[in-house]
């Protein structure tokens, strides 16, 4: 099979770049009216090219497909020889998610059209420069199979991160962009150490097999020598003398907690909603709706596939974690008084629930985890596009200070309760999909038992607590405050196109599952296939 | 007794050829202290020029004499040897050295202190320092160091020509005298050093070192007890060079007092200097230093004690810097920690090669980093010396923004955040501690890289996200500067992102 040509993954990643490019050579400020034009028709040219992708996707198949496998550098370390290389290539859970990707991009861009942020801080051109790097790096992450290219894009996706809090954001915002830096680099830096051994030790940084070179997944699934694969490579002889007492549990650790802290998963969260409340909206929606998949995403494929016997042994207590990051972040999000805050902790929330999904390790629980991955893309997108609208014209994230916004804007009341509700996970709707097909999963699952599904259950209980309540303050009642002039009220053109796909997706999920469902069957039967008891 | 060589015996012996860019750079100085003396006044940047002339002379040298397919040769009656080491060596050091030549002029001027024997003696010192990389025996190793460090002592004290008895002078004048003491009580070290060993082994030629020190080791005689406190005493001497912990203390006081060009010179070639003889006497001279049931050097432990030490004491007290100049020299600290990880690594003799290539390339991309580094503190320094603060950076990026662009790559290449020069250093010496089974080390490494993550930030913070108050700084970003500053930008991004060119670079390199 040949996989050096080029591969519509590869121009779908690079199309991004393209867009910076182009950025990178106009002027800030004569052409301070196109910037946003050129960013957008960016992000809608990449999101065409997935979409292509998606057409030629083969979902019968459980090989990885447009793949592109090119060495980029060989490493000699002592005997070894080591190649890294550039390899892309997607599934159905890669495909599933680059398609999330360049569907929010978009819409966050769209959501920073008409922002104040500009007239305060400038530097247009600067943000949507940003912007492309990090839908660049993001698809990156989604896409390489290489365990050091992979921590290129992972990490690059840091920086302009870094600055759309940092720049943009509200009052407190270096504190929590500085916050965000150290804390994700902190977990992930302990990933690159395990990344190194697991190269090192089996010879081969690419993680699937492909042009004749077997990747790791591939060494780790058909080994058959005595224990396990890590075990059987790791120091001779050495007691290492950390939890469960093997190399596996060990390099399973500097996986995970990388991936905790992005998701993130209890007791990982704090630095989540200082990030969230400072950032300005494009950032927060593209945080909540791609970013933190990063982290499960990392999970399911690196965590699952490499280091089966760990993700056993150690799946009960991460999944513990997960449930109660549910009643934790639903119960914190339902005493904040800041809309933003509350949000925020609702993602900690429903980020518990793939969590548990994913350590069912059962193909029901996966699938709904990877569903409610987009899922919670598009309906907490859509919440903080929400919350950013209402800042727009009030100026404030206070609750107290809303009321009876529905009276004056009946649309964006309609629109907004529509994504609530789909995010508290009403049937018909796309959040109740994946959150029964994951309590489907964990009452299933051979790793964890009842209580898992009854506290998880809860959660789902008490997320319509804290939506409502939000709901309730922020559009019942009568309107508290008045805008000084009713052109205020109105909906910009802009606003109304970044909330009708969000709509159309809530309710094709929500009623057409079986479109999703089909992408992810056969990729997640084959990780699956590892934990069958 | 002895017999006077032939001239033609002389010339195959001493095999001047592959010692060219060294000694052609040498040669080039005393041309250049003709240039200064009857260039005069009006003609005074005349120096400069001539001085990257001779750079680039050297440079071009080098390209031939060390290419890939050029076999390893020794020189000077196998005194000094040309191999790939050498050479990739040699090539950093010519780009470092200039570097800080673009960036002096006209800091020299601004400071009233502009002489050509500024040129002049940072030439002799990068001479020394490619003697020391070459350095086949102890005694040049010895006369190399000198050789780098007397200059670096003048050029430290360089402010302190214009004796204004400004306190700028003053500290000037501090920094050269603690340097020189400190350094000659160092050599002082590396002598006693090299004696031990001599009188353990009988010779000081490295190659010859290591097929006497094998069999001292395994037989218990003083023998052995005097080799093994010679190589301590080596450690220490070369550890005071490359400031690291706990030979340090000398490091922020003399980076903050010398002129800056100066400082980001010698915190560069100083450093390659010193881990170069370091490398080559631990890995080519001693790596049969096994004691019996143990597979790794016996040096190896005590370079990761202070690799541990120098990491951990560099990173933490650099947070607490309010000044760029004493933060960076902390920083160059902390990094002269990272390449003592690949110096333990090598320790472990299947990688020792691996191990050494990393450090190389963790040494190219800190030279690039680092001068370009400091060559924005340079830049917005005032005359007077002050503005050298953290805080003076605020809203640089609104002021300039190109430069706190720069400022910002660097920051993120002394982090180690992928696709900068400093990421793939990084990753070249931790892979070889992983794969020496150091995994503390590696560990403590990528955990100090995220401390070093909160200062470096904090950097970035200012320029961007924080306003300017009170005058803007009349920042010195004239046209050499700025040249300096994109030719260490470059460096930067392109072995960054350009990743197979390190490595290629350095594949040839094999000193064990």
């Amino acid at each position: 099979m040949d996989v050096t040509g080029l591969s519509l993954t590869t121009i779908t990643l690079f199309l991004p770049i393209v867009g910076l490019a182009i950025l990178l050579f106009m002027n800030g400020e004569t052409h301070r009216g196109s910037l946003k034009w050129v960013a957008f028709a960016t992000s809608i040219v990449t999101f065409v090219a997935s979409v292509l992708m998606w057409i030629n996707f083969d979902p019968g198949s459980a090989e990885l497909q447009m793949v592109q496998r090119n060495t980029w550098a060989e490493i000699t370390l002592g005997e070894s020889v080591i190649n890294v290389s550039y390899f892309v290539g997607v599934d159905g859970i890669s495909m599933l998610l680059v398609l999330l990707t360049t569907f929010i991009m978009p819409i966050a861009i769209l959501g920073s059209f008409g922002s104040h942020i500009f007239e305060e801080r400038g530097r247009e051109k600067l943000y949507y420069i940003f912007l492309m790097l990090l839908e660049w790096s993001m698809i990156g992450v989604f896409v390489v199979h290489d365990l050091i290219i992979f921590y290129v894009f992972w990490e690059v996706t840091l920086v302009p991160m870094y600055f759309l809090i940092g720049i943009w954001g509200s009052e407190d915002r270096i504190y929590a962009a500085v916050k965000f830096f150290l804390y994700t680099m902190a977990g992930s830096i302990l990933m690159l150490i395990a990344i190194l051994y697991v190269g090192n030790r089996s010879g081969t940084f690419s993680t699937y097999s492909a042009g004749g070179d077997v990747g790791v997944i591939e060494r780790v699934q058909t080994f058959d020598g005595e224990g396990t694969y890590w075990d059987a490579l790791g120091p001779e002889g050495e007691d290492t003398g950390f939890l469960l007492n093997s190399v596996e549990s060990f390099l399973f650790l500097g996986f995970l907690i990388a991936f905790a802290i992005k998701v993130p998963i209890f007791p990982f969260h704090s630095w989540l909603p200082d990030a969230h409340v400072q950032a300005p909206t494009a950032g927060s929606v593209i945080l909540a709706g791609v970013l933190l998949k990063m982290g499960t995403y990392g999970i399911v494929r690196f965590n699952l596939n490499l280091f089966p016997e760990a993700t056993v042994a150690w799946a009960p207590t991460i999944a513990f974690l997960g449930v109660v990051g549910i009643i934790y972040g639903a119960w914190v999000s339902y005493a904040q008084d800041n809309v933003k805050k509350l949000v925020a902790y609702s993602s900690v929330s429903h980020l518990g629930f793939v969590v548990v999904g994913i350590f069912a390790l059962n193909a029901q629980g996966l699938q709904g985890a990877t569903l409610q991955m987009v899922n919670h893309g598009i309906s907490t997108g859509g919440l903080f596009l929400i919350v950013g609208m209402l800042y727009e014209r009030w100026h404030t994230k206070e609750m107290a200070d809303y009321g009876g916004v529905w009276k004056a804007m009946p649309l964006f009341g309609a629109i907004s309760l529509v994504i609530s509700l789909s995010s508290m996970g009403l049937p018909g709707l796309n959040g109740f999909i994946g959150e029964f097909t994951i309590l489907l999963g964990s009452l299933g699952s051979d790793y964890l038992g009842f209580a898992f599904t009854l506290f998880a259950t809860l959660g789902v209980i008490l997320a319509a607590v804290y939506l409502l309540k939000m709901f309730q303050h922020v559009f019942m009642g009568e309107l508290r405050n008045p805008l000084s002039s009713e052109d205020g009220y109105t909906l910009a053109w802009y606003e109304k196109a970044a909330y009708i796909p969000i709509i159309i997706m809530v309710f094709w999920m929500g009623l057409q599952p079986i479109v999703f469902f089909n992408l992810l069957d056969v990729s997640v039967d084959k990780i699956v296939a590892l934990f069958v008891r | 007794m002895f017999e006077s060589p032939t001239i033609a015996e002389f010339l195959a012996q001493s095999n001047l050829a592959s010692t060219l860019p060294a000694t052609l750079l040498l040669a080039w100085t005393l041309l250049l202290v003709l240039v200064d003396l009857f260039a005069g006044e009006e003609r005074e940047h005349w120096t400069p020029i001539a001085a990257c002339l001779g750079l680039g002379l050297s440079f071009l040298a080098n390209v031939f004499v060390y290419s890939p397919a050029a076999a390893e040769q020794v020189a000077l009656y196998g005194m000094f040897v040309a191999d790939a080491f050498t050479g990739f060596l040699n090539a950093v050091i010519l780009v470092a050295t200039f570097i800080a030549v673009l960036m002096s002029r006209d800091y020299l001027k601004r400071a009233e202190i502009h002489r050509g024997e500024f040129y002049i003696l940072a030439l002799i010192s990068s001479a020394g320092a490619m003697f020391m990389v070459g350095a086949n025996d102890l005694i040049i190793v010895f006369v190399a160091l000198e050789l780098l460090s007397i200059p670096l002592y003048i050029l430290a004290a360089f402010r302190s020509i214009k004796n204004d008895g400004s306190d700028l002078a003053l500290k000037s004048e501090e920094s050269g005298m603690k340097y020189f003491i400190l350094g000659a009580f160092s050599s002082a070290f590396l002598v006693f050093g090299a004696a031990l060993v001599y009188g353990a082994t009988g010779t000081t030629s490295i190659p010859q070192i290591f097929e006497i020190a094998g069999s001292i080791v395994g037989a218990t005689s003083s023998a052995a007890f005097y080799l093994l406190v010679g190589v301590a005493l080596l450690i220490v001497g070369l550890g005071f060079k490359v400031a690291v912990v706990p030979f340090h203390m000398w490091t922020p006081d003399v980076y903050e007092g010398a002129p800056t060009p100066v400082t980001a010179f010698m915190s560069v070639t100083a450093k390659i200097g010193g881990f170069a003889a370091l490398l080559r006497v631990l890995i080519t001279g001693l790596s049969v230093l096994v004691l019996a049931d143990s597979e790794v050097a016996v040096w190896q432990a005590t370079a990761t004690l202070i690799a541990i030490l120098t990491l951990i004491l560099g990173n933490f007290v650099a947070i607490s810097q309010r000044n760029l100049k004493r933060m960076l020299a902390y920083s160059s600290i902390a990094h002269a920690g990272y390449i003592m990880v690949a110096v333990a690594a090598a320790g472990s003799a299947v990688i020792a090669n691996a191990a050494t290539q990393g450090a190389l390339v963790y040494m190219m991309a800190y030279m690039f980093t680092n001068l370009g580094a400091f060559a924005v503190v340079m830049s917005i320094e005032r005359v007077d010396g002050s503005g050298g603060n953290i805080d003076d950076l605020n809203g640089l990026a609104q002021s300039r923004p190109l430069m706190a662009m720069a400022m910002t790559i660097f920051m993120l290449s002394l982090t180690g955040v992928p696709l900068t020069a400093g990421f793939v250093g990084k990753f070249m010496i931790f892979s070889a501690a992983v794969q020496a089974g150091l995994f503390g080390l590696a560990v403590i490494g990528v955990l100090t890289s995220v401390v070093s993550a909160f200062y470096y930030i904090r950097v970035v913070v200012n320029m961007y996200l924080r306003d300017h108050e009170g005058e803007l700084i009349p920042a010195l970003e004239t046209r050499y500067v700025r040249l300096a500053i994109n030719v260490a930008l470059a460096g930067t991004l392109v072995f960054g992102i350009f990743y197979p060119l390190a490595t290629n670079l350095v594949s040839m390199v094999s000193i064990a």
